[in-house]
C-alpha cells in the first residue's frame, strides 16, 4: 500500500513551511490530514526537506497522541474517555464497541470499515458518554444506541 | 424578531445544526443567527427567540418542532411553543449567576466582531493603550486576578517579571491546551467569545512589552480553532492587529498554533518545547518563562479564563473586580459542572461561594436517587472532595487545604455508584499514560501506582498496600520535575483520606461497595420481587439466565460475565448486584 504514496501532495506544505524553524508538528499535522496517517515515505521526505533526521520526526510523532502511523478505517471512532464519560459508564460503551467489531483499542476492523482510538476528554461532558465518528458527535450513549448507530453507518457504507 | 441559536460544540452535537436547518427551511420572517455557548447544556440545542429585547427561551429543541416555531412567530400563538418555554426553575441556572468572563457568552454572534463592538468590545485595549504599561499592570494588581489555569499564580507578578526581562523580542502566550478531561471553560470562551480573549492578550502584550501574541490552542478543538482564526482576521482588517494598533506606537501580530495531543503540555515549559516543535517535555525552573521562553526570549503564559477577565477589569476598575471573593482569591471562577448532577453546564460564580451553591442550588443537585457522594475536582492533578466537605468555600487556599485544587475549572460530581478506588484507577491510568517521562519517579511511579490499583479493584490486593501507595505518592511528589508528576498522585492521596474503608473492603473483604469492580460483584436475582417476566433471560448475552414464564429467575453465577444487562432492564429492580 505504501508504494502507492504520492509524495507531490507534500510539497506545497513542504514549500510554505520547511524553512520555518519549530514548524515540525504542524508539518505532521498537514501530513496526516493529507493522506490520513504518517506514512514512512513521507516522513522521509520530510527529513530530506527539513533536515530533521527521521529519528527525531518519528520522536516528536509518537510523543503526541494525534498522530498516527498506520491508515486508518473509513470510519474512525474516537470514544471519550474524559471523567465525566467515565462517571457515567463510557467503560460500557467501550465493551459493546470491542463486541461488536472484534476490534481492541487503536485497531482497524477486516474489512477496513471502523478504527477505534479511544481518546481523552472531547469537551461534550454534559453529553456524556460520548464518542466521535469521524466528524459527527453522538452523545447520551447506552450500549443499545452505539449498536445502532454501528449498524447504521455499515449500512451507509455499502 | 430575531431566532439565535446556541451552537458551541456542545449544542451542535446535541443537534442544533440540525434545528437551524429545519427553521430555515420554514422561511420565516425572522433573522435567523447563531451564538455560542449558553452554558445550559443540559438543555441543549437551545432557541432563543427576541422580540425587540425580550427574550423567550426554547430547549431541547429538534427539527420537528421547527412547524411550531415558524407557527409562533408567525401568529404570535404561544401554545404552540409552550412545552418548549425554559421553565423559571431552569433559568435560575443563569441567574444566580454572576458572568465576567463569560459574560457575552451565548448573546453575542461569536463570528461577527460587529457584536463583540456592540458590548463596548475592544474600548478596553483603547483605554489600555492610553495608560503607561505599568499602569495597566497595577489595575491587575488591584484586581488581584490569578491564574485561573490551575496555579492561581498572581498575574500581574508574572506580566511585572517578563516586562522587566531584558530583550526586544518578547512574547505573550495563551495556554488553550485545556487537557483536564472533564474541563471545557476556555472552549466554551473560544467558541462563544474569542474577541474578548484577542482583546485580553493585547492587553497583556502591551503591558509587558510583546510584539507577538501566540494561541496554543488543542488540535481535538477545531470549532474553536475555527472560530479564532476567522475573528483574527476581522480584527486584522479592523487593524485591531498588526501594526500601530488604534494608531498608536503599539504592534502586535497574532499566531495559531494546534497543540498534537499531550497533556503535559498544559505545563508551560512544556507547552514551549512544543511551541517549538519538539516534544513536549518540560524544561529545569529557574529560568522561568519570563526571562527565557519561546525561542528563549522573555515570554509571558495565561490561561485562556485569566485573560477572558482582562478587558472587564480594564473597563470597570481592578477594585471592582476585588470587590468580590475572599481575602486571597479575587474575582468570579468559572466551572464546567458534570457528571450526576441534575444540570450541568457552566457555571461562572464569584470566589467565597460554597461547593454546595454549585451543585445543589445552580446544579440542582443529583440527576439520579442515589446520594451525593463526592466531587472530584481539578482533574488528574486534583482530588476528591467528600460529602461532609460540601460547604467548603471556593477559594485557592480552602480548597488546597482540601488535598484537592481549584484547578482550571472541572467539577464532576459523583454518586454513591462510583468506586473511589476506581476513580483513583481511571486518573492515574491517565497520568501513567501522559507522563512525558522525563523522570523516572513520575514515568515509573505512576505505572506502579496504577498496577497496585489494578490489583486491588480485581480483588487482588494485600495487606499493607495503602501504605505502599502513600509513600510512593510522596516519593512521586518529591522527586518529579513538573507539576503533572508533583500532582499526579493527589487522585489517590484524596481518596485514602476520604475514602479508606472502601480501600480496605477492597482489600480485606474483596467487596466493591459501589458495586462498580466488576471482579468484585456478583448479581442475583431476588426471588420475592421477580414476576417472571423473562425480560432478563431474553437480554442475557450468554444465557446465564433460566426460569419459565411467571415463575423466579435464576442467573447461573459460572455462566454470567456481569454485564449488567439484567440489572438494566429489569422493571422490578429483581436483580441485585453485591
Amino acid at each position: 500500500m505504501d508504494n502507492c504514496i504520492d509524495l507531490s501532495l507534500l510539497d506545497g506544505v513542504l514549500d510554505e513551511y520547511a524553512s520555518v524553524k519549530g514548524s515540525l508538528i504542524t508539518i505532521l499535522q498537514h501530513t496526516q490530514d493529507i493522506y490520513g496517517y504518517l506514512p514512512k515515505e513521507a516522513i522521509e521526505r520530510i527529513s530530506e526537506r527539513t533536515g530533521i533526521a527521521t529519528s527525531e520526526i518519528m520522536g516528536v510523532g509518537t510523543f503526541y497522541t494525534q498522530f498516527r502511523f498506520e491508515p486508518v478505517g473509513k470510519y474512525l471512532i474516537m470514544l471519550c474517555q474524559g471523567t465525566a464519560c467515565h462517571v457515567n459508564s463510557s467503560e460500557l460503551i467501550l465493551q459493546t464497541i470491542k463486541d461488536e467489531l472484534h476490534i481492541e483499542d487503536g485497531q482497524t476492523t477486516e474489512d477496513g470499515l471502523f478504527s477505534l482510538k479511544c481518546v481523552a476528554c472531547l469537551g461534550c461532558c454534559s453529553l456524556s458518554p460520548v464518542m466521535m465518528v469521524n466528524e459527527d458527535t453522538y452523545g447520551s450513549l447506552t450500549p443499545d444506541k452505539t449498536k445502532k448507530i454501528l449498524k447504521e453507518l455499515r449500512e451507509a457504507a455499502v | 424578531m430575531r431566532i439565535v441559536i446556541g451552537q458551541g460544540s456542545c449544542g451542535i452535537a446535541a443537534g442544533a445544526e440540525k434545528v437551524r436547518q429545519a427553521l430555515l427551511k420554514e422561511k420565516i420572517d425572522a433573522r435567523v443567527s447563531i451564538t455560542g455557548c449558553i452554558g445550559m447544556c443540559y438543555l441543549e440545542p437551545i432557541v432563543d427567540i427576541y422580540d425587540e429585547d425580550k427574550l423567550t427561551r426554547l430547549v431541547k429543541v429538534s427539527e420537528s418542532d421547527a412547524p411550531a416555531i415558524a407557527e409562533y412567530i408567525r401568529t404570535g400563538d404561544r401554545e404552540k411553543i409552550d412545552n418548549l418555554v425554559v421553565t423559571d426553575e431552569d433559568s435560575e441556572f443563569l441567574s444566580k449567576q454572576t458572568r465576567i468572563a463569560l459574560r457575552n457568552c451565548g448573546i453575542i454572534n461569536p463570528e461577527i466582531i460587529e457584536e463583540y463592538i456592540e458590548k463596548d468590545g475592544y474600548t478596553a485595549l483603547k483605554k489600555a493603550l492610553g495608560m503607561t504599561p505599568e499602569e495597566v499592570i497595577d489595575i491587575i494588581k488591584t484586581s488581584g486576578l490569578a491564574g485561573r489555569g490551575g496555579a492561581g499564580f498572581p498575574t500581574w507578578f508574572k506580566w511585572n517579571a517578563a516586562r522587566n526581562s531584558e530583550g526586544e523580542e518578547k512574547y505573550l502566550i495563551c495556554n488553550a491546551d485545556e487537557g483536564d478531561p472533564g474541563a471545557f471553560m476556555d472552549r466554551a470562551v473560544i467558541e462563544s467569545d474569542p474577541h474578548n480573549l484577542i482583546e485580553g492578550m493585547l492587553i497583556g502584550a502591551y503591558a509587558i512589552g510583546a510584539k507577538h501574541a501566540v494561541v496554543y490552542v488543542r488540535a481535538e478543538y477545531p470549532l474553536a480553532i475555527k472560530r479564532l482564526k476567522n475573528a483574527l482576521e476581522q480584527a486584522r482588517e479592523k487593524g485591531i492587529i498588526g501594526k500601530n494598533i488604534f494608531g498608536s506606537d503599539f504592534s502586535c501580530d497574532f499566531m495559531i498554533k494546534a497543540g498534537a495531543g499531550a497533556f503535559v503540555c498544559g505545563e508551560e515549559t512544556a507547552l514551549i518545547e512544543s511551541l517549538e516543535g519538539h516534544r513536549g517535555m518540560p524544561r529545569l525552573k529557574p529560568p522561568f518563562p519570563a526571562q527565557s521562553g519561546f525561542w528563549r526570549k522573555p515570554s509571558n503564559i495565561n490561561n485562556v479564563e485569566t485573560f477572558a477577565n482582562v478587558a472587564w477589569i480594564i473597563n470597570n476598575g481592578g477594585e471592582a473586580f476585588a470587590a468580590m471573593g475572599t481575602e486571597g482569591s479575587k474575582g468570579t471562577k468559572v466551572f464546567a459542572v458534570t457528571g450526576k448532577v441534575k444540570r450541568s453546564g457552566l457555571v461562572e460564580i464569584p470566589m467565597g461561594k460554597t461547593l454546595r451553591d454549585v451543585i445543589f442550588d445552580i446544579g440542582g443537585g443529583m440527576k439520579t436517587d442515589k446520594p451525593f457522594k463526592a466531587v472530584q475536582m481539578g482533574g488528574p492533578s486534583g482530588g476528591c472532595i467528600p460529602a461532609s466537605l460540601i460547604d467548603t468555600v471556593i477559594d485557592y487556599k480552602a480548597l488546597g487545604a482540601t488535598g484537592a485544587i481549584m484547578g482550571s475549572g472541572g467539577m464532576v460530581v459523583m454518586d454513591e455508584s462510583t468506586c473511589m478506588v476506581g476513580m483513583a484507577k481511571f486518573f492515574l491510568d491517565f497520568t501513567a499514560k501522559e507522563s512525558c517521562g522525563k523522570c523516572i519517579h513520575c514515568r515509573i511511579g505512576t505505572k506502579r501506582m496504577l498496577e497496585m490499583l489494578e490489583r486491588i479493584t480485581k480483588g487482588e490486593g494485600k495487606e499493607g498496600d495503602i501504605e505502599l501507595l502513600e509513600e510512593l505518592c510522596y516519593a512521586i511528589k518529591d522527586g518529579a520535575l513538573c507539576g503533572l508528576g508533583q500532582t499526579a498522585p493527589n487522585p489517590v492521596l484524596t481518596t485514602i483520606k476520604y475514602f479508606r474503608d472502601e480501600y480496605e473492603a477492597h482489600i480485606k473483604d474483596k467487596k466493591c461497595p459501589a458495586g462498580e469492580c466488576s471482579d468484585l460483584i456478583e448479581y442475583s436475582i431476588n426471588a420475592d420481587k421477580c414476576k417472571g417476566c423473562t425480560l432478563c433471560a431474553r437480554n442475557c448475552p450468554v444465557n446465564a439466565i433460566t426460569g419459565s414464564v411467571k415463575q423466579p429467575h435464576v442467573i447461573d453465577t459460572d455462566k454470567c460475565i456481569k454485564c449488567g444487562k439484567c440489572y438494566s432492564v429489569c422493571r422490578f429492580d429483581a436483580v441485585v448486584k453485591a
